[in-house]
């Protein structure tokens, strides 16, 4: 007997949230503005950075307080290869896979003497090294200048597909498609791209031996996985996806300097994905997403003070770490698993509470 | 050879420091096996409270002498440390004391945030200049010379230092600590409150690190709501170079490290042919922390291997 309320078929379900996923700049562009757009492109970037971090703090439980090194990195390989910095101007799809390698490189090279240390000290090192890349960033501009030192890189090419250049707006069927709408699908294209990849590797043997890592090394070493070797591929991984968000960003943004990565930047995506739900895929991109538009909406709170006490008593910019702060403390002392945690997670620390 | 005594003598100052800073850490990770990651953070609003307090004695009694007011400072910013230290203990730590290793180190990281924007929000973004109440006398020492701030900031943090060994070793409470560094479980089968002794050590490490920003903000003459974390985290390094969890250790690792902070920034330019200058100071701490961490993870004094690190 066909049930009266059947589920949709998959395919039904897919298309739908493709459409919804296409309309989606159009629908925010008309109803809120077209700097809400750009927060959309923005959160599909942190998206990005988030599955990335994901992988290595989320399925193998490393915690790495330096990731943002590897987005900048990302980001300077690609400001370096194609602005008028050096003069060279390379196209996207050439530059953006040799920023991930690069990052993918440093990733092992500050893995491999790293990753016998306990979490807490590598949580330390990471740090370090993240405050090691900005420093350099932010000095390496003599006597030879290669970073251009605190003022950043300028004029950063945009995407361009052969003649389709991305910062330019485009018409079809009608509809006019600015370098934000666009920007949208070129994100959500990598965004999809990523998770596809961090799902298929969470079903794998890969995977599955991260999470015995994770859960415990000793035994997962005793069970006969190479323990070291495979944090260095979860290290390796996350630094890739970091590097390819840097290369994106630095497209998208036109301009780049060291102030964009410095360690809040890091503890930012880190709060994505602890609030979301480490080793989530659905919650990391929940934490993402709903960081990113926080400080947006909390500039309402401006608006809200000054009609309430006539003055502003607390900048909204800086209200967002203080709030940021008090929900990392929050979400772990009372929903340690996030707030979308996956089945498995929220086992794991209901077992560790007893 | 002046450059080199003066070197010697600004790394000496800074280096007590970080030991005293290095001290909170490594206190507590003896115990707790917890990097108290907002360590740093309570440096900073001891300085920032007992600045405080110091420019509105400064504004209200011009007259006093200048090691009162100094003093009226550090009575406040201690007792506020103190209080901190605990509220952090009992809020952020104690209830996940049996979560997986990550959680804890999480919600540190929280309060440390916190803290920072707390201080942002009382005293604004910019730097707060350290008023001139102490008497900046220079004595010079073989072409090198020293400031009266210098000196009591290393016969100060000399005399805590020592006293805190005495603690440790010789009072009923130290030894409390010291079994309870050794076996949490078997310290308290033994009739110690091993709560209350975890709550001693935040306290004597929160008072401590009041102390330390006191001396910092003095030293450089002005103090900011950023300045917990790279204090913090240099001073991290210096116990991880001294060897976490040892005392002894910390003291040793925070004047090594203000050592080659100061030696590695006067001389880098030389030995790099100007290609990297003094602007690099702050890298030496984390390439410090690296080396070791990959070389000797128990660090210069630790005795125990592989399961520390």
């Amino acid at each position: 007997m066909p049930s009266l309320c059947p589920t949709p078929p998959r395919w039904l379900a897919f298309s739908l949230l493709a459409a919804g996923l296409a309309a989606l700049p159009f629908l925010v562009d008309a109803g809120l503005g077209r700097s809400w757009v750009r927060l959309l492109d923005l959160a599909l970037l942190y998206a990005i950075l988030a599955l990335g971090l994901n992988i290595v703090v989320g399925y193998a439980g490393l915690l790495d307080l330096g990731y943002v090194a590897f987005y900048a990195l990302g980001a300077y390989v690609y400001a370096w290869l194609s602005s008028p910095h050096f003069g060279l101007h390379l196209p996207f799809w050439a530059v953006l896979p040799l920023g991930a390698s690069l990052a993918a490189l440093f990733g092992v090279l500050l893995g491999a003497p790293t990753l016998r240390l306990r979490g807490d000290y590598l949580a330390i090192v990471t740090l370090g090294f993240g405050e090691i890349i900005r420093i350099f960033l932010n000095n390496l501009n003599a006597p030879v200048n290669i970073t251009n030192g605190p003022q950043g890189i300028n004029l950063i090419d945009p995407v361009r597909l052969g003649s389709f250049d991305l910062s330019q707006p485009h018409e079809l069927l009608g509809y006019t498609f600015t370098s934000i709408h666009l920007t949208y699908y070129l994100f959500l294209l990598f965004t999809l791209g990523v998770m596809f990849i961090s799902m298929r590797l969470e079903d794998s043997r890969i995977g599955r031996a991260w999470v015995a890592i994770r859960e415990d090394e000793v035994a997962a070493a005793a069970t006969g996985i190479n323990t070291r070797n495979l944090k260095l591929l979860a290290f390796a991984m996350g630094a890739t996806f970091g590097g390819l968000a840097g290369g994106l960003f630095a497209s998208f943004q036109g301009f780049i300097s060291p102030e964009s990565f410095n360690l809040m930047e890091s503890i930012m995506i880190l709060c994505m994905i602890v609030l979301g739900g480490m080793g989530h895929i659905p919650g990391v991109i929940f934490g993402a997403v709903v960081l990113t538009l926080l400080p947006e909406a909390l500039r309402y709170t401006g608006d809200w003070q000054r009609e309430l006490f006539g003055r502003i008593y607390i900048d909204p910019a800086d209200l967002r770490m203080l709030l940021f702060g008090l929900a990392l403390v929050a979400v772990m002392l009372y929903r340690p698993a996030g707030l979308l945690p996956s089945t498995r997670r929220r086992r794991e620390f209901a077992d560790a509470q007893e | 050879m002046d450059i080199f005594l003066q070197q010697l003598i600004n790394g000496l100052v800074l280096g007590s420091v970080y030991a005293l800073v290095a001290l909170g850490y490594t206190m507590v990770y003896g115990i707790l096996e917890l990097i108290n990651f907002a360590h740093g953070e309570i440096t900073m609003m001891g300085a920032m409270v007992a600045l405080a307090v110091i420019g509105a004695l400064a504004l209200a009694a011009p007259g006093l002498p200048g090691v009162l007011v100094l003093g009226a400072g550090l009575a406040v910013a201690i007792p506020v440390c103190v209080a901190l230290g605990l509220l952090i203990e009992r809020v952020a730590y104690r209830p996940l004391r049996h979560a997986p290793r990550l959680a804890p180190l999480i919600t540190a990281i929280g309060v440390s945030i916190i803290l920072q924007n707390i201080a942002m929000l009382i005293w604004g973004k910019q730097y707060i200049p350290f008023p001139a109440i102490l008497p900046q006398a220079r004595h010079t020492v073989y072409g090198a010379s020293i400031t009266n701030v210098q000196i009591a900031i290393l016969l100060l943090a000399t005399g805590i230092m020592l006293t805190l060994i005495l603690v440790v070793r010789k009072t009923r409470l130290g030894r409390a600590m010291r079994a309870t560094a050794q076996s949490r479980q078997v310290a308290s089968l033994m009739g110690v409150d091993v709560n209350r002794v975890i709550a001693a050590t935040f306290a004597i490490g929160s008072a401590l690190a009041a102390v330390a920003g006191v001396m910092v903000s003095a030293y450089y003459g002005l103090a900011h709501y950023y300045m917990g974390f790279l204090l913090g985290l240099k001073a991290f390094s210096a116990a991880v170079l001294g060897g976490i969890g040892n005392l002894a250790g910390a003291m040793l690792g925070g004047l090594l490290l203000g050592l080659i902070e100061s030696f590695g920034a006067g001389y880098i330019g030389d030995l790099t042919g100007g290609f990297l200058g003094s602007n690099y100071q702050d890298v030496f701490a984390f390439f410090v922390l690296i080396t070791v961490l990959v070389f000797r993870p128990s660090g210069l004094l630790g005795v125990r291997g592989g399961e520390r690190a």
